[in-house]
């Protein structure tokens, strides 16, 4: 056997919630930890607000075309958490329970709503997650809050982790925020990581493991081109006693499918069960007049609305879905959203439309009503149908552009029980944006590039069953000890909301039991380090490690 | 029209603008204008610079525009031919198709079960991302330049540092009842 150039105790494959909340306490408990993140190291000063090719905008973030299901998340140190909207609920009590299609409850007997409430609290205490308060509810928020009232419903201002005294409202959060007002990782647990001794290596594509004679395991990466990640340079190796997978749910399953080889059979549920959270976007034109008339609402400077581009992503959501005493699959929540133009607008289908819906005349005229735009987001219960196919020769997807756009291996074919929960959804929205004329409302197309998630979930999943699930409940991957999983692929099914919470607050609770793991493999490290800390002055330091 | 592998180049060029132009039509460049089929009074894909976009090499799609043209003219071919249609063979059959005809083409092209669809989408996208973000240049440049797309959508000029900042956002009240299961700290229950 050949010896790696290095060894450490522990390697952790990613550097979003669940890479983050790992490297910063093993690291506070005295391990020697290394994190491995395929993207780039961006500072608060590097976030642009610019839609060219090559800008933060392309650099940070990854579309991946599958074939029936479309994944967008985070490509760089920080992970989703840079780039994502930072709407942070909890997951309603029901979710718990769900059973999906496996006739059996989906989650570990070990957790649920209650045992989870402490995990959560943590995460809350440390980026900081706040309430929102509806004095400062962006005109979008406000607008379908007030959609939601007159038709008869109810709205809630959902917990943020955007500290709003910060926030210029611009909606370039998926860019990065320039401001520093969304309490990414970059601001709390990474730099609390780095201070306790963590490494930190960007631009470094995990390919797949082996294992050592000893019981650790070999962590094999390839280094990517700073700008063209099409391109990918030196390959190199580095030892472990124990690795923290957390790739993000779109990679971490297709990093271990390629490590079958070496080391052994993976668990049936590997690559299997994958979740896009049942999300599903429709938008709405709204016709200016009748917001005044029906809705009573106007901006300093006379208009109603036409604010579209004003906002921080999601601000008001529609909660009178998630009620646990309907059907499985009946349940969802709405969410007034932004979606940025680049993506955000080719798949919004004209309503009415007679002609091609998702382009040419009738299009460009709603195109031409961008700023009179507002986007519901549906996030419901699917039926964890999404399966990966072989994986492609290097990381999760072929990359077509430079940055930003591939495709990958996953396969998706909703199922009538994922159907009811998107039409029922559809539904709702029409009912309450259409009511007295004040919206016309459609969903966007699944025909281009399928169904889409910025939330993908539950391919290398928790749970009691071995049959159904990849990992146990201390997220142990079954068959291969050592190996852990924090990421969104390790959450069973569909939340019916945002999931950075819940991914976030299954790693703290997992940490104990990690720790205990290292232990029992010789590393020095202890539990216990209080939360890294929420100050303004932390932050990732701007030089990157040579 | 089959290339002669001379100069591709114009027919490729207006080949691929008439199919930008089917994805977000625009206005004429001039009264001789072919590949830009009018069908909308101000500026669209083309004048946004989708050709621009499409011919960068970190688009993804520069390599594929030669394959792309040979086909989309094989496939207007084949539609004529379907629809008993005569072709002007001055100009590539795509571009001598109307645009009600181009529009009928790149519907069948991007259909779910064409097998040519992944490509046809793409360049459909990447088409559509030259008018609403300008992709190819940067925003404040594209803003300062009147660029079609994001002037046609009503972007918000940013600050004169080219940073989006919005003093004014909020209607400033409460709008709606909260759901009655609310946690006291604003969660579902």
């Amino acid at each position: 056997m050949t010896t790696a150039t290095e060894s450490t105790d522990i390697v952790v494959v990613g550097s979003g919630f669940g890479g983050a909340i790992a490297a910063y306490h093993l690291a506070a408990g005295g391990a020697r930890v290394v994190v491995l993140e395929r993207g780039p190291w961006l500072r608060a000063e590097e976030f642009d607000h610019d839609y060219k090719l090559g800008s933060s905008y392309t650099r940070v973030f990854d579309f991946v075309v599958g074939d029936g299901m479309s994944v967008l998340g985070g490509n760089c140190v920080g992970g989703g958490s840079v780039v994502y909207f930072a709407t942070m609920p909890r997951a309603p009590r029901f979710v718990f329970e769900r059973q999906g299609s496996i006739g059996r409850r989906m989650w570990p007997a070990s957790i649920g709503r209650d045992s989870l409430d402490p995990w959560y609290d943590r995460v809350v205490e440390a980026l900081p997650v706040t309430q929102q308060s509806w004095d400062r509810v962006p005109y979008a928020g406000g607008l379908f809050a007030a959609a939601c009232a007159h038709a008869g419903r109810t709205a809630n201002p959902p917990p943020s982790a955007v500290d709003v005294d910060e926030c210029v409202n611009c909606n370039w959060m998926m860019a990065g925020c320039r401001f520093d007002a969304k309490r990414s990782l970059l601001l709390n647990y990474l730099p609390g990581a780095l201070a306790h001794g963590a490494e930190i290596r960007p631009l470094h594509e995990v390919q797949r493991l082996t294992r050592n004679d000893d019981g650790g395991y070999r962590v094999h990466y390839r280094v990517v081109d700073a700008e063209d990640y099409r391109i990918l340079h030196e390959s190199d190796a580095i030892d472990a006693k124990l690795v923290v997978l957390a790739a993000g749910a779109g990679a971490t399953p297709v990093i271990l499918q390629r490590s079958a080889a070496a080391l052994g059979p993976m668990p049936h549920a590997v690559g299997r069960y994958f979740s896009g959270n049942g999300e599903r976007l429709n938008t709405a034109v709204f016709d200016e007049d009748r917001v005044r008339e029906v809705l009573g609402l106007s901006r300093p400077g006379g208009q109603a609305y036409a604010a579209y581009q004003i906002g921080r992503g999601p601000t008001v959501a529609s909660w009178d879905r998630l009620d646990g005493r309907l059907p499985e699959y009946e349940r969802f929540s709405l969410e007034q959203l932004y979606f940025p133009p680049g993506l955000g607008t080719i798949l919004a289908q004209v309503p009415g439309a007679t002609g091609p819906s998702w382009f040419g005349v009738q299009k460009k005229e709603m195109l031409r009503r961008w700023q009179s735009w507002l986007t519901v987001f549906t996030m419901s219960e699917d039926d964890n149908e999404g399966v990966f196919g072989p994986p492609p020769e290097t990381g999760n997807a072929h990359r077509l552009s430079m940055q930003m756009l591939g495709d990958g291996p996953l396969r998706y074919r909703p199922t009538p029980n994922t159907w009811r929960g998107w039409s029922l959804a559809d539904a709702e929205v029409k009912e309450i944006l259409e009511r007295d004329g004040l919206a016309r409302v459609a969903p966007w197309t699944n025909d281009l590039v399928g169904a889409y998630t910025v939330h993908p979930l539950a391919s290398c999943r928790i749970g009691d069953d071995p049959a159904t699930s990849a990992l146990d409940d201390r997220h142990e991957l079954r068959g291969h000890p050592g190996i852990f999983v924090t990421d969104g692929s390790a959450v069973p099914g569909a939340l019916t909301v945002n999931p950075a919470l819940t991914i976030a607050a299954l790693a703290e609770r997992a940490m104990p039991g990690m720790v205990r793991a290292a232990q029992e493999r010789g590393v020095a490290v202890r539990y216990g380090a209080p939360g890294p800390g929420a100050g303004a002055a932390a932050r990732v330091p701007t030089a990157q490690p040579a | 029209m089959q290339p002669d592998g001379q100069d591709a180049g114009p027919a490729r060029t207006a080949t691929i603008e008439a199919f930008a132009d089917t994805i977000v039509p625009g206005a004429k460049r001039s009264p001789d204008d072919r590949a830009v089929a009018g069908a909308d009074p101000t500026g669209g894909a083309v004048a946004a610079g989708a050709l621009e976009l499409l011919e960068q090499p970190g688009g993804g799609l520069a390599e594929a525009l030669d394959s792309l043209y040979y086909t989309l003219n094989d496939h207007a071919v084949g539609y004529a031919a379907t629809h008993g249609l005569t072709l002007d063979d001055d100009v590539p059959a795509f571009v001598a198709l109307s645009f009600e005809h181009r529009t009928a083409l790149v519907r069948e092209l991007t259909a779910p079960e064409h097998p040519e669809k992944q490509m046809w989408v793409a360049l459909a996208l990447f088409s559509n991302m030259a008018f609403d973000s300008a992709a190819h240049i940067s925003t404040t440049e594209a803003l300062a330049a009147g660029h079609p797309g994001l002037l046609g959508i009503g972007y918000f000029r940013p600050d004169a540092d080219g940073l989006s900042r919005f003093p004014q956002y909020s209607y400033g009240r409460a709008l709606a009842p909260i759901h009655p299961q609310t946690t006291a700290a604003g969660d579902p229950t």
